[in-house]
């Protein structure tokens, strides 16, 4: 036997670990502490396609690497869309980009608000705070087939007004007659006019037919617990609605273990989940 | 031994303990790197061997909770002490590995190290041992996304098993269905005979590659008589093993007890050090940190051992979700005896012990299984739920 047969051909680690390098085309706050990004891939060509809900694993270089949901429009493959809220060391470095500064993205990664399967129901979306940004592409996704849905409501609710992300979208959302959207804050400041109190307080008077319609719901994990009990109580069934869970992440793919929630992989396994199957682990405190 | 192959050959043979150096030298001819039990400081550990003499022959070794000792055994026995605080997963699955390398000269670019897998002949693998492999393989390439560099060191492997001829105080392998034989999963499985004439060992081949490096070797069919006696070694040690697990409904048990409160009782002893994950041969859990050079030219990403043990492994805005050592305790000892079941179709622990002996207060998972089962407290969910520290977006 020669020696040559004893050469090993190298490795990577594998692809879904590699982050592909993207290019800041625009960025834009959204809010005092909110902004958004849109990346082209530096090499050209499209982004991956991906489905609402779905998120990726986006590094600023030297610094670290955090999950962020995508917030654009899935029928678009030419600019990815991150919004994000400036909370710690990655999310403040990711503020700082401008234009033409280039970072890291891995994905898309987890599972979907599986929007088509409330064709022919109402569709009832309420988001908290940030959690409206992965709920946009699902909104897309319905507005793109309006006919196949019955009546679409939006409940939004955010700390101030100077919170309301995506303001302009709002209102052009709020002044069609096929879509019921409603906003609030938690606290009133300047000339807002809207309603003032927790999102929750929307769900009782919205108008939906409670048997059949699906929930998707997105925002701190108290606000969904909430949520989700005004929703059964107005008697959407648990099987009808879904939550987007939130843990420490550190692969995306099931294999650090870091985003365990007890048998699930909060990044595989979600981070979308109906929510009559993950409600006994958010009944359980430190799971 | 890639992990495909499977152990239909059971053909079976004597290799005398003064041809045990030529089985090397076939290995090393082959280009396999010897890996192999050695005596380090006072324990055993899993390292490169160069020679049949570098094994920790004539030694064996004590194990008690919180306790190791190594002392003198059966002179001139090979495989007489029982595992170390290595496994072999650091080979496979390395403690730190570099993913990649980032530069930015004005772009970033990012270039993904190149990981060249070597050919290792690991030398004496205890069969709970391969089952902790077979437990690895389900979780790093059983899925939808696989750990290529794992995939790619499991395929260059040489495995030589050993049954076990003495249980640890610490092993509870029959309770776990890992051993004490090695059943699959080997390309030879050797059972250790010494008795005061003669010092050999039965040969069992299980796969093509180990027959072909095993012809190669001085050896002799095995007779009827030999392969008696390496049974009933094997057989005396799974009479004889020093720990024992219930596993009857088990996932469901722990499931059921998630707010029992003896998890108060261990947690007031447990010093959440992470020790047990870090022997652990299936512990997976891996971090990554991003590492940038002085001058900002380049950074690395760097992937490592984690600990669900550690406070930051859970940690989002706000709080961490397991704050306490009690919701730590829990979620290890759950992960691997019930939830490891829901997610890879297998139990996480394979009966190895060595969480037991090298946990520095002595926390004996058996026995915090048991405490749970004799005080089961069932309690499908509970309605009120402390808030998870979330910042209100
Ligand atoms: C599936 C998913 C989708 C998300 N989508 C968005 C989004 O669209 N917009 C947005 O603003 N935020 C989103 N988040 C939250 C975002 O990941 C955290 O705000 C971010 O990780 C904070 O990082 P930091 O370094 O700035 O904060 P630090 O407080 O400095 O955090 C340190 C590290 O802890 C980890 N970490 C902290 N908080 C979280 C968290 N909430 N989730 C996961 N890991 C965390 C990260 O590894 C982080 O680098 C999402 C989280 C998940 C799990
Ligand atoms: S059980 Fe023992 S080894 Fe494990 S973290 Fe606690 S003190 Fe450390
Ligand atoms: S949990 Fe303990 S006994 Fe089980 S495999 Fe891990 S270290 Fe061995
Ligand atoms: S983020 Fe690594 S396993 Fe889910």
């Amino acid at each position: 036997m020669s020696t040559l047969d004893f050469v090993t051909v190298p490795v990577n680690v594998s692809d879904p670990m590699i982050p592909r390098v993207y290019r800041v085309l625009r960025t834009r706050w959204n809010t005092g502490d909110t902004f958004s990004l849109e990346l082209v891939p530096q090499e050209g060509g499209d982004i991956p396609a991906f489905e609402p809900g779905q998120f990726n694993m986006v590094y600023i270089y030297g610094v670290g690497e955090i999950p962020i949901s995508i917030s654009g429009d899935p029928a678009r493959r030419d600019l990815l869309i991150h919004t994000t809220r400036a909370v710690g060391t990655v999310t403040h470095s990711m503020s700082k980009l401008n234009v033409d500064d280039t970072l890291g993205v891995r994905g898309p990664f987890g599972s979907a608000w599986p929007v088509e399967l409330g064709r022919g129901k109402d569709i009832v979306i309420v988001a908290g705070g940030i959690g409206l940004a992965p709920l946009r592409p699902a909104m897309y996704r319905i507005l793109a087939n309006r006919e196949q849905y019955g009546r679409v409501v939006l409940l939004y609710g955010a700390r101030t007004p100077a919170d309301v992300l995506y303001r302009k979208e709002l209102e052009q959302w709020r002044s069609q007659f096929d879509l019921d959207v409603f906003v609030t804050v938690d606290r009133a400041t300047g000339n807002w006019r809207g309603s003032v109190g927790l999102v929750t307080q929307l769900i009782g008077r919205a108008p939906f037919d409670p048997l059949n319609s699906m929930a998707i719901v997105c925002g701190p994990e108290l606000m969904m617990r909430f949520t989700t009990m005004e929703l059964m109580k107005r008697g959407i069934s648990g099987n009808n609605i879904y939550i987007s869970l939130e843990r420490n992440m550190k692969c995306g793919i099931g294999l650090c273990g870091h985003c365990q929630l007890g048998s699930v992989f909060v990044c595989k396994d979600g981070p979308v989940f109906q929510h009559s199957q993950v409600e006994h682990l958010l009944t359980r405190w430190e799971l | 031994m890639t992990k495909s192959s499977k152990a239909d050959f059971k053909s079976r043979f004597v290799l005398e303990r003064q041809d045990f150096q030529c089985l090397l030298d076939a290995l090393n001819g082959q280009g396999y790197r010897l890996i192999a039990p050695t005596p380090r400081d006072g324990a055993v550990v899993y390292d490169e061997i160069a020679a049949v003499s570098d094994l920790p022959i004539g030694l064996t070794d004590e194990q008690e909770r919180g306790t190791y000792r190594l002392k003198d055994g059966d002179p001139g026995r090979l495989f007489g002490c029982g595992l170390g605080p290595h496994s072999w997963k650091k080979f496979l699955y390395p403690a730190e590995l570099r993913l990649w390398n980032a530069h930015a000269n004005g772009s970033l670019a990012i270039t993904p190290d190149d990981h060249h897998p070597e050919r290792l002949a690991l030398i004496g693998v205890r069969a709970c041992e391969l089952g902790a492999l077979r437990v690895l393989d389900r979780v790093l390439s059983g899925g939808q996304y696989h750990d290529t560099v794992y995939e790619a060191q499991r395929d260059h492997l040489f495995i030589v098993a050993v049954n076990c001829g003495r249980a640890g105080n610490t092993c509870f392998c029959a309770s776990m269905n890992t051993g004490p034989r090695a059943e699959s999963g080997f390309d030879l499985a050797l059972t250790e005979i010494l008795e005061p004439e003669r010092h050999y060992f039965v040969v069992e081949v299980g796969s093509e590659a180990g027959q072909r490096l095993f012809d190669g070797v001085p050896h002799q069919s095995a007779l009827e008589a030999d392969v008696q006696k390496a049974t009933t070694i094997i057989e005396t040690t799974a009479t004889h093993m020093g720990r024992h697990l219930d596993t009857t409904g088990i996932k469901d048990l722990l499931y059921a007890n998630f707010e029992n409160s003896e998890w108060d009782e261990v947690a007031a002893r447990c010093l959440t050090c992470g020790n047990c994950t870090l022997v652990c041969p299936t512990c997976f859990c891996t971090t990554v940190e991003d590492v940038a050079e002085l001058t900002g030219a380049s950074a690395q990403r760097i992937r490592r051992w984690d600990s669900c043990f550690t406070m930051d492994f859970s940690y989002v805005v706000g709080g961490h979700v397991r704050a306490s050592a009690r919701s730590r305790y829990r979620q290890w000892l759950t992960h691997k005896l019930a939830a490891w079941i829901d997610q890879f179709g297998s139990s996480g622990c394979v009966g190895c012990g060595r969480c037991i002996t090298w946990c520095p207060v002595g926390i004996d998972l058996t026995e915090e299984a048991k405490t749970i089962r004799a005080h089961s407290q069932p309690k499908p969910e509970t309605k009120s739920r402390k808030k998870i520290h979330h910042e209100n977006t």
